[in-house]
């Protein structure tokens, strides 16, 4: 019977399996507390009125990508192993909003 | 190991989502969505972006935007990725019971969060900010108009797995269909990350 088995006897694998998946849990758990941390930082960066837009703009936007950074490695498993198409897919899409976004950008810059 | 074979805990593979060709396939062609999905976004951050000061004696963002709804929307959507992750965790494990509840609870809170953005887009509606008001209102908009209708659509979505799956369990056949949906949950939170910090707080920057 074939049944993805390592070690020939279910219950271990199975037991070994569940183990894997609580710890993938436990990175998850750890993404979200930074997700709400990076958000609650942009938050209080836009409230704080005394730092300039200078700054806080581009401040915010980074947060805001190292925020989507673990929202597609950890939520999205792009961390996980057999994930090279997605992620040629993904960046494609996002150099072509590069260019987009950078186009419009330049288009009003006067 | 085909579609529909009636599985248990100790031979339901490590990652069910990617054990059928169909369901590789689902997994590589929604990615490719995905790519599409980042460019339709981008065109409408980049039109917003370009038209965000023009209020043509209307209502501007500083004006309009309160940080507590936002504030509030953010939290709800980013729970609901994370409980949209505890529905696939039960899922990897054969527990058909928990992930529905999960499922159930990430319905609810993305159910809050576009009860919200009615509620948001009335009042501005109120203050005088119409679709047709200034290229601001249209970008504005189109643009987080066009999350929220990719909110309803996943909400639709996964309450229609739910449903037409109730009875039949968890198997090879709908367990990519769960992942798949979740993903394109987890997206949707992608996107309202650069939302609320391109629209909403750039906007009360000013």
């Amino acid at each position: 019977m074939e049944n993805h088995t390592n070690s020939g006897n279910p219950n271990v694998d199975l037991a070994y399996r569940r183990k894997k998946n609580a710890e993938d849990m436990k990175h998850q758990v750890i993404s979200f507390a930074l997700m709400i941390f990076l958000t609650l930082i942009a938050f209080f960066a836009v409230g704080y009125d005394k730092f300039s837009p200078w700054f806080s703009v581009p401040f915010i936007v980074l947060l805001a990508i190292v925020q989507v950074g673990f929202q597609l490695y950890y939520f999205m498993h792009m961390s996980h192993r057999g994930h090279e198409l997605p992620a040629l897919f993904l960046y494609s899409g996002v150099f072509v909003a590069f260019l987009t976004i950078w186009a419009f950008m330049t288009v009003i810059w006067w | 190991m085909h579609v529909e074979e009636k599985l248990t805990a100790e031979t339901f593979p490590a990652s069910p989502e990617k054990a059928t060709l169909e369901g590789k396939n689902k997994f590589l062609g929604f990615w490719f969505f995905l790519g599409g999905e980042t460019v339709l976004f981008a065109s409408l951050f980049a039109t917003f972006l370009s038209l965000r000061d023009r209020t043509a004696g209307g209502p501007s963002s500083d004006e309009l935007f309160k940080m507590s709804i936002v504030f509030i929307a953010t939290m709800l959507l980013l729970t609901s990725s994370l409980t949209s992750v505890y529905a696939m965790y039960h899922m990897k494990n054969f527990d058909f019971k928990k992930m529905q509840l999960w499922l159930g609870i990430t319905v609810l809170l993305g159910a809050a969060f576009l009860g919200l953005e009615i509620y948001e887009f009335n009042e501005y509606v109120h203050e005088g900010l119409k679709y047709s008001t200034s290229a601001f209102a249209s970008s504005f908009y189109t643009l987080v108009g066009t999350h929220g209708a990719h909110v309803a659509f996943g909400l639709l979505w996964i309450l229609t797995l739910m449903i037409r799956n109730a009875k039949r369990g968890l198997d090879l056949y709908n367990a990519p269909k769960f992942y798949v949906a979740s993903l394109y949950w987890h997206f949707i939170d992608v996107v309202w990350v650069f939302i609320f910090t391109v629209v909403y707080l750039m906007g009360m920057v000013g």
